[in-house]
């Protein structure tokens, strides 16, 4: 690892932060259709569904913050391309910087988008009704683990923006991602699921990460399934990382 | 460092190769770059002059031969000769949504300098953007953009650096604009490898030019070796002073019986061209 990592990728997440501070529609455009679900569910459907929680938008939030990284991250996908198409990567490439840094810094300016994203739903979520007793410690967990996801799908964003060959192959990798939650614990509870169906959404990494937050959120106990998602976000993460680099270090040879 | 003496070239590329897949763009490349020179690779569209200056900002890797580039391989020490040069592409590397003014302290913080803002503005000043610093450059002309462009190449003082077609798509007075910089550069004292499909260029600019063509360096000299290439006219009432055009055109339109050859036919048409100015 060169010895201007931090430094570099400090530099370079400087610059992502601007170019988002300059498009806060993008911020908002990410907000907008999981908030949209959100009323949809809560004031259309809510009523019909049987979730078991006294307040189904409580039941609801976890699943909606997902779709929101899930969606999210292809903006990370598309500025990466936008970055390589335009001559600005190939100077990065040919300058004494370390060279991971570049894609460091579109990470980091993920979480920190996504981040804006969820803090905003949240604040929607809390203005519908949402209410939590979670403390510090329980804030903290759910924090993390949307970090670790928001991470895991990013790095494949980065798989995503350094191999395609459009705009519109960089950002739609992600829809199959979008959709997961819907076949999940994350709107109506899995045991109301035909068999099959129902397997599959028992054993996908978004239905054990909803059910953790689900508990955090009510101070229940969370039992296994947040080393189930954590096995799940820390595998993808470490898989999709690798892949990326190796498809990076492709790219710049 | 331990080279210093001018009489080590500034670049020195030796039997380059480079193929892809099946289309062989270099098939064994030789030349050197005296220090503090400018140097023309001149070649048309496709010949291989963007291949060749990516080999040598350690962007490509080479299927064969050997560069050096202010004494460092590009294949065995890539850090140091990034180090030692800048690159300004064929397409202007610069970041539309950021300021003219942020583009170059974005570029010196990477460089790791003191002051960015003030570097920033002094290049600013240097290149009449001085106006247009706080502006987003998506709002700028193609000229303002290859200026900005090339004045984040000189942040940090480069030993070399590399112009690929700096002048393409410009109007004449933007030409003539990085015209005057490049040859400010070359006062300075740093090398400059610059390609370029417009043999007026080469003529305006470079101390060596060097003519690709169909993979191979098939000229290669100064403007007036270049012209000795020529045999002199036929009777002629006018004094006539070939173009490089004319040496280009000569040479590659003998193109499979030069590729190999050191000494190309020229061909007899190419003296009778009106004269120039
Ligand atoms: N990445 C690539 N993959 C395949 N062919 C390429 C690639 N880059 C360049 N070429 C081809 O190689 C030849 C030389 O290209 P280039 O070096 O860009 O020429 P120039 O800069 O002289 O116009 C062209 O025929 C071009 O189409
Ligand atoms: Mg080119």
């Amino acid at each position: 690892m060169s010895k201007h990592f931090f430094g570099d990728t400090a530099v370079l997440l400087g610059r992502s932060l601007r170019h988002i501070s300059r498009s806060p529609d993008t911020i908002i455009t990410t907000a907008i259709t999981p908030v949209a679900l959100m009323l949809l569910f809560v004031y259309v459907f809510g009523g019909a569904i049987k979730t078991g929680a006294d307040n189904y938008i409580n039941y609801l939030l976890p699943g909606i913050m997902l779709i929101a990284i899930a969606s999210g991250i292809a903006y990370t996908a598309v500025r990466l391309f936008t970055d390589m198409k335009s001559g600005i990567f190939e100077r990065f490439q040919s300058m004494p910087i370390a060279r991971s840094s570049v894609l460091w810094a579109h990470v980091l300016t993920s979480l920190a988008a996504n981040g804006l994203s969820l803090v905003i739903i949240v604040l929607v979520a809390l203005v519908m009704g949402f209410r939590t007793s979670a403390g510090p410690l329980e804030w903290l967990a759910v924090v993390g683990i949307l970090t670790l996801f928001t991470l895991a799908l990013t790095w494949i964003a980065v798989i995503a923006g350094l191999s395609a060959k459009s705009v519109d192959g960089a950002g739609g990798f992600s829809y199959p991602l979008i959709f997961l939650p819907f076949i999940s614990s994350a709107f109506v509870p899995t045991a109301t699921m035909p068999g099959p169906v129902r397997a599959f959404a028992e054993n996908q990494p978004v239905t054990s990460i909803v059910n953790t937050i689900q508990d955090l959120f009510a101070q229940r106990p969370v039992g296994v399934d947040i080393w189930i998602a954590l096995a799940w976000c820390l595998g993808i993460l470490v898989l999709a990382y690798v892949l990326a680099m190796a498809a990076y270090r492709r790219k710049i040879t | 460092m331990s080279v210093s003496a001018s009489a080590v070239p500034a670049i020195r590329v030796r039997g380059m190769e480079k193929s892809y897949k099946s289309l062989q763009v270099l098939r064994g490349v030789d030349f050197d770059v005296a220090a503090g020179s400018i140097f023309a690779l001149l070649g048309s569209n496709g010949a291989g002059k963007t291949t060749m200056v990516r080999i040598l900002s350690t962007l490509l890797k080479p299927d064969g031969g050997t560069a050096t580039v202010n004494g460092f391989g590009v294949a065995s020490e890539p850090v140091r000769v990034r180090e030692s040069i800048s690159l300004t592409g064929q397409f202007a590397a610069v970041d539309e949504i950021l300021s003219g003014r942020e583009n170059l302290m974005l570029v010196a913080r990477l460089r790791q300098l003191k002051d960015p803002g003030k570097v920033a503005d002094d290049l600013l000043a240097r290149f009449d953007l001085a106006g247009a610093g706080s502006r987003k450059v998506s709002t700028y002309s193609g000229g303002m953009r290859r200026r900005l462009d090339i004045a984040m190449s000189l942040i940090g003082e480069p030993k070399v650096i590399f112009l690929d077609e700096p002048t393409t798509g410009l109007d004449p007075e933007a030409r003539i604009e990085v015209w005057q910089v490049v040859k400010e550069l070359a006062k300075q004292g740093t090398t400059v490898l610059l390609t370029t499909q417009y043999l007026d260029e080469a003529e305006q600019l470079a101390d060596w030019i060097a003519i690709l063509h169909g993979g191979r360096i098939i000229a290669n000299g100064t403007l007036a070796e270049l012209k000795r290439l020529l045999p002199p006219g036929e009777v002629q009432y006018v004094e006539k002073q070939p173009t490089l055009e004319d040496i280009f055109l000569a040479l590659v339109g003998k193109d499979d019986k030069v590729g190999s050859s050191a000494t190309p036919v020229v061909a007899s048409s190419v003296a009778s061209r009106e004269d120039r100015p």
